[in-house]
């Protein structure tokens, strides 16, 4: 200490007092920097949390209480039983044969009528939620109708199915356009093919939606020759092609953050460029590509627009590719607009709700604890 | 009797338009440790690098003159670079193995080029392991991750890894630069021992490292080669001021 000092004073002759280190100074900007910062960060979290409390709320009384049900007999009274709607949610008999636009027209102008299908759901409020919680687990899904059955088995294998589809189609073709542009491309190009496919990336749903509705359905149709024009597989690829420029961008970013000296390593070995990229860049970027994937399958997951306008909304239990399918998101999607507060129908569309939060969470999961250190330890020997 | 491995005549090197090496004649003779000495920025990097042709990887550069290893041009049109560096290989001056494990590091070369062999394999991450003289320090972990040893053992996991392959010659970009005085003794000590079978460049800051390890020793400056010779003659007796004064200290 005192040497310090002394040394000190040597160096720095001109300086007559020395720096007083041990008071402690309150510097506000900082204070305040950091609690503002820090109450950014709890807002966010607790708008979320808000969110799914609120969801997951209003999803309870299918499991407990009467309430809701009571509510709904009471709306009910002057209602009349009117099986509409039903038979929109039915169409698969109908879809099967044939469709065209025609009837997708109809389903639409049939659901926009307020009116009659304010009655309708009123109607379903004859069922008390015993009976609406022991038809969840079945495969029809028919919540406007006399008798309402809520079935969302066939949902989930739905939206799961269009989610395994559309990943199929999406993780190769971008990860692929990632490696190449990563590893092959000339920088030149490279400044062309990122900028545009992140620009994809915000391309309005609905547009893409339009598209396959009007295009794709049409030229898969013609492709593949199947009998039902709107499926999961028309709806499939069209959410690929949302998906690719997310998995693309960050599996590109990956790619690119692996070390040049695995690069010239590689090279050095007698490696080819191929192999290079194949052998050494590709699995060296595995966490960031997982990331890039779960980041696709969150993007389809959730997406509604798509699924609403391609996929057809029949629910289905199939496995095959070429039936039409509903998904979670797009049953809340067309129908929370029309449902009649506090029925058990509106209570079943916050369930799905609820569903869909857990299983990206569930997910989400997943990948953090048990396939990436599995996986990491497979690839990396650590 | 001295073979020449490898030769060069004449030959320039520009990074766009800047001059980086300038009229390169050498002769580097088989399986002997030839060193590279010479201040930052002289070439001795870039032009152990154009040996096995990295520096294609550099947008820019442009060679003129003949490189011949074993009296082939090895920027004639119809060499194949990837087989060029399988027989010219190279460890880097910062240790770089895969984020794979140690066996998977070594059995990388081998395996892209064909063997897939699991006996066969083991064999040869054996025996590049013992010629590198790190298997007993990692016999026993094999499946761990290369990332988790030490630099020095890193660095001779690269040696190994090149070894693997088979080359004819290694070249050594300042291998030693970042390892304590231990690991660098090992490497020093494996390095000799490899000049049995393998013919060895090597590019170094440390004046001691060369005079200890090499028998042949070239100074760099400016992107001239200034003196080629035995290094014992290097050290003791150099014919140029400037070899003398950088090697004793004096500049650079």
């Amino acid at each position: 200490m005192t040497k310090d000092q002394k040394k000190k004073k040597k160096s720095e002759p001109t300086t007559a007092t020395l720096i007083d280190i041990t008071q402690k100074k309150f510097r506000w900007s900082d204070y305040i920097a950091e609690k503002v910062i820090k109450g950014v960060a709890f807002l966010s979290i607790t708008i979320i949390v808000l969110i799914f409390i609120f969801v997951f709320r209003e999803s309870l009384p299918i499991f407990a209480s009467q309430k809701a049900s009571i509510q709904a007999k009471a709306i009910d009274s002057t209602a009349e039983v009117q099986e509409t709607y039903g038979e929109v949610t039915d169409q698969p008999a109908v879809e099967e044969t044939q469709e065209t636009y025609g009837e997708v027209k109809d389903t639409a102008s049939q659901s926009s009528t307020d009116k009659e299908s304010y009655n309708v759901s009123a109607g379903s409020g004859f069922d008390d939620n015993q009976s609406a919680l022991k038809t969840i687990l079945t495969k029809d899904w028919v919540p406007v109708s006399e008798k309402p059955r809520y079935g969302i088995l066939s949902l989930i294998i739905g939206t799961f199915k269009i989610t395994i589809i559309s990943l199929l189609f999406a993780a190769p073709l971008a990860i692929l356009a990632a490696l190449y542009t990563a590893s092959f491309a000339s920088k030149r190009m490279k400044e062309i093919i990122k900028p545009t496919i992140e620009l994809l990336a915000g391309f309005p749903s609905v547009v893409i939606g339009f598209f396959a509705l009007m295009v794709l359905a049409t030229f898969l149709q013609n492709v593949f020759h199947y009998d039902t024009r709107l499926n999961s597989f028309v709806g499939g690829i069209a959410m690929g092609i949302a998906a690719i420029p997310i998995i693309f961008t960050i599996t590109e970013d990956a790619l690119t953050a692996v070390p040049k000296s695995f690069y010239e390593a590689s090279l050095a070995l007698g490696a080819s460029k191929w192999q290079t990229a194949f052998f050494v860049i590709l699995p060296a970027a595995t966490p960031g590509i997982f990331a890039a994937v779960l980041l696709g399958i969150g993007r389809v997951f959730g997406e509604t627009m798509i699924a609403l306008m391609a996929t057809g909304n029949a629910a289905q239990m199939g496995l095959n590719p070429f039936e039409s399918v509903r998904t979670l998101a797009a049953t809340i999607g067309a129908e929370m607009a029309e449902v009649v507060f506090g029925d058990t129908h509106y209570n079943v569309l916050f369930l799905i709700g609820s569903l869909l939060f857990i299983f990206t969470f569930v997910i989400n999961a997943i990948a953090e604890f048990y396939v990436k250190g599995k996986l990491m330890k497979k690839i990396q020997g650590k | 009797m001295i073979v020449e491995k490898i030769q060069t005549e004449n030959m320039f090197l520009h990074y766009g338009s800047k001059m980086a090496l300038n009229d390169i004649s050498i002769r580097i003779p088989e399986k002997k440790v030839t060193a590279f000495i010479g201040p930052s920025g002289c070439g001795k990097s870039t032009f152990l690098r154009s040996l096995n042709r990295m520096n294609d990887l550099i947008d820019g550069v442009k060679i003129e003159g003949n490189i011949l290893i074993d009296n082939i041009n090895i920027y004639d049109k119809n060499i194949d670079v990837v087989t060029l560096r399988k027989k010219v290989g190279m460890e880097f001056q910062k240790s770089n193995p895969f984020a794979k494990s140690i066996y998977e590091n070594v059995a990388y070369g081998p395996r892209i080029n064909g063997v897939s062999d699991r006996k066969q394999l083991d064999e040869i991450v054996e025996t590049a392991l013992k010629n590198a003289a790190i298997w007993e320090e990692v016999k026993d972990r094999l499946g761990d991750s290369a990332l988790g040893l030490s630099g020095g053992q890193q660095q001779r996991l690269c040696i190994a890894r090149t070894l693997a392959v088979n080359p004819e010659i290694v070249l050594m970009d300042e291998p030693a630069s970042a390892l304590d005085p231990l690991s660098t003794a090992k490497i020093e000590e494996l390095i000799v021992e490899l000049k049995e079978n393998y013919t060895i460049v090597i590019v170094t800051h440390n004046m001691q490292q060369a005079a200890r390890i090499s028998d042949l020793t070239a100074f760099f400056y400016l992107g001239e080669l200034i003196e080629f010779d035995k290094t014992k003659k290097m050290f003791t007796n150099p014919n140029k001021k400037q070899t003398e004064d950088y090697i004793t200290g004096r500049f650079g």
